[in-house]
């Protein structure tokens, strides 16, 4: 049994949220603030884990801003055992290169951790590089895009996935301890119980600051967005294809796209 | 700081598509640069492959055909490249956002503490600095990036970027190097791989007919999939028709399944929902097929034909096989 498996969530908008950007700044007003949605399967996952009593305990860890995190009162809420936020002013706009070091930093802050699980992304950012950046600097094996976990084998120290390439599936093994990041094809997340969301409101987050966790001020963001635009405003609703019979609409729609330049090479 | 490195992938020694993208990118950026471009080319047939990236506009290739580096790995192959960025220090490092290409960049980014941008849809370059577009929260908004110092890493979005016209009489300078770490230094072993065989991979296709919860089960996907055989199209799905169990994962289009840019997307009972428009927002043309006038599809389409799809699809697939043939 591995003793310890971290999780790291995030808090993003809805997925529903009108996202807009008002004088190139991001708004989504007053629409709730969720755990990423990726991140629920990398939370049913470890809990899943603990559950085949191959790991012991589940903490969550999750990097925004200072009054809580939606993101670790929903783990809290599915059954994770611990949430640990970090929140400092310093880590306002972090890229992954920043975010990734801060959540190595974090992790390295426990010395029984078998297994790190990631979300594929952050449906904000949309990056997608979190887990493999973290996996980097721990120096850890990291197994990316896992669809399932075929073998966990603490005594051995192997870990042995199925992962998902556009080439295909693929088995891979690495070394514990390991990083991975899941993808949706992996499980269905539990939804929190009655009292799990009660625990969710009297459990305590523990708040950890750059000092606490040892942050040098050698790695600093890279990466800034000068400009965010909403997309071009679509040309109107869709041009319906008319006809008495699905046979004239299909000719006509076939027609206008056969003239569609660039498309037919 | 100079050249601008493009790494090609490959798998089986077969090279992926979105490399060539990636070296159409790099030709037109060293181009405005005046600096090289490198193919970086590793593993299964790297020899052969770097042959057809200097057709593609590849100046050099540092080729490392070592068995450790056969099929992607990330520890070798990071260690690797990121070895030789720190000894010829170039000016950028674009790769495709794969799968694979996204944890090269990304661990190949902590190594160097060089800034990544991942998923570019469009990159400028800016009194010497590459200003890079890409899709933001679930593609609803479009950023403007930048990253200070270099390199400037950079992953590119599948079918984003044209693949330049190939030259074949172009020929360029190969230089071997050695791999890094041997097979014991290395924890990960590919035990086995089963490859997607027989249809186009999503992220790649031109055009892509996609199903919904219309199809109404399993076999509501055979119409879809005869279109997509007439069309030399791939075969996507909406959320709803995955988690009904009527077609696998590796199909689902949209904010927890693929992100695509095909020329063509034909969703057909499908009703758009804003997580659906996630995956398919920078699609050139979406034709929505649906009974549902009001649909949410309506609003993201170019075209839609309002009516059943077992009607239209039999109908599209005959009207298409008569001209294409
Ligand atoms: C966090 C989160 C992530 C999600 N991620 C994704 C994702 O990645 N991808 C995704 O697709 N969804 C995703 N969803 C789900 C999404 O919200 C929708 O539920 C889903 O896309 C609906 O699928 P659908 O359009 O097939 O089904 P429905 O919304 O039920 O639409 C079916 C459509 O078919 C039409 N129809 C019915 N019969 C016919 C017929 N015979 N001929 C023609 N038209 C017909 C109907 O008019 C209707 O418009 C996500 C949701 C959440 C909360
Ligand atoms: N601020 C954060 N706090 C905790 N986990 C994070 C944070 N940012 C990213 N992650 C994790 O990294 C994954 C990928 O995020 P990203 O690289 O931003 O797309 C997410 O699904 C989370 O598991």
């Amino acid at each position: 049994m591995i003793l310890r498996i971290i999780v790291c969530a995030k808090e993003t908008p809805d997925t529903v949220a009108t996202v807009e950007a008002r004088e190139g700044v991001v708004t989504w007003d007053d629409a709730p603030l969720v755990i990423n949605p990726w991140d629920e399967y990398a939370v049913e996952e470890a809990l899943l884990l603990r559950e085949k009593g191959l790991a012991a305990t589940c903490t969550v860890i999750s990097m925004g801003r200072e009054d809580g995190s939606e993101a670790l009162k929903h783990a809290i809420a599915m059954g994770a055992d611990e949430a640990i936020l970090i929140s400092d002013p310093v880590l306002a706009d972090a890229d992954t290169l920043l975010t990734s070091h801060v959540l190595a930093q974090a992790i390295r802050q426990f010395e029984d951790v078998g297994l790190a699980v990631f979300g594929r992304q952050a449906i904000d950012g949309d990056t997608g590089q979190t887990a493999v950046q973290v996996g980097r600097r721990l120096g850890w094996s990291t197994l990316t895009y896992v669809s399932h976990i075929l073998e966990l084998d603490a005594a051995e120290g192997s870990i042995t996935v199925e992962r998902m390439l556009e080439q295909g599936r693929q088995i891979c093994t690495g070394t514990l301890p390991a990083v991975i990041s899941v993808l949706k094809d992996i499980n269905e997340p539990r939804y929190p119980s009655f009292v799990g969301l009660r625990r969710a409101t009297q459990t305590d987050v523990a708040v950890w600051t750059a000092v606490d966790i040892g942050l040098g001020a050698a790695v600093i963001s890279k990466v800034t967005w000068p400009e965010v635009s909403n997309l071009p405003v679509h040309a109107g609703a869709a041009e319906i294809i008319d006809g008495a019979t699905a046979e004239e609409k299909v000719e006509k729609l076939v027609e206008k796209l056969m003239a569609e330049k660039g498309i037919w090479r | 700081m100079s050249g601008v490195w493009v790494w090609v992938e490959q798998s089986g020694g077969t090279a992926a598509n979105i490399s060539w993208e990636a070296l159409g990118l790099g030709r037109r950026l060293a181009g405005a640069l005046g600096q090289e471009v490198i193919a970086l080319v590793f593993g299964m047939n790297a020899s052969m492959l770097a042959r057809t990236a200097f057709q593609y506009g590849a100046d050099k290739a540092i080729v490392c055909e070592d068995a450790t580096l056969a099929e992607f790995r990330l520890e070798p192959y990071a260690t690797l490249l990121s070895r030789l960025a720190g000894q010829h220090q170039p000016y950028a490092i674009l790769a495709g956002a794969s799968a694979c290409g996204r944890d090269l960049a990304g661990a190949v980014a902590v190594d160097l503490e060089a800034g990544l941008i991942p998923d570019a849809v469009d990159v400028e370059l800016v009194d010497g600095v590459l200003e890079v577009t890409r899709p933001v929260y679930a593609g609803k908004l479009l950023a403007r990036a930048v990253s200070s110092g270099s390199p400037q890493i950079i992953t590119i979005r599948s079918r984003a970027f044209p693949v330049p016209a190939m030259d074949e009489r172009r020929i360029g300078e190969v230089k071997p190097v050695e791999a890094v770490l041997a097979e014991e230094d290395i924890a990960a072993k590919i035990a086995g791989m089963e490859a997607s065989t027989g249809y186009i991979s999503l992220t790649d296709a031109a055009i892509v007919v996609s199903g919904g919860r219309g199809v109404g089960g399993p076999e509501g996907f055979e119409p879809l999939q005869q279109l997509a055989d007439v069309l030399g199209a791939s075969l996507g799905a909406s959320r709803a028709a995955v988690d009904a169990g009527w077609i696998a994962y590796e199909h689902q289009v949209g904010q927890t399944g693929k992100t695509i840019s095909p020329d063509i997307y034909i969703a057909c009972g499908i009703s758009g929902a804003v997580q659906h428009q996630a995956g398919i927002r920078t699609a050139k043309v979406i034709i929505a097929i649906n009974t549902d006038l009001e649909a949410p599809i309506m609003k993201i389409a170019r075209y839609a034909i309002v009516g059943d799809l077992f009607e239209v699809v039999p109908a599209l697939n005959a009207a298409f096989e008569k001209r294409l043939g």
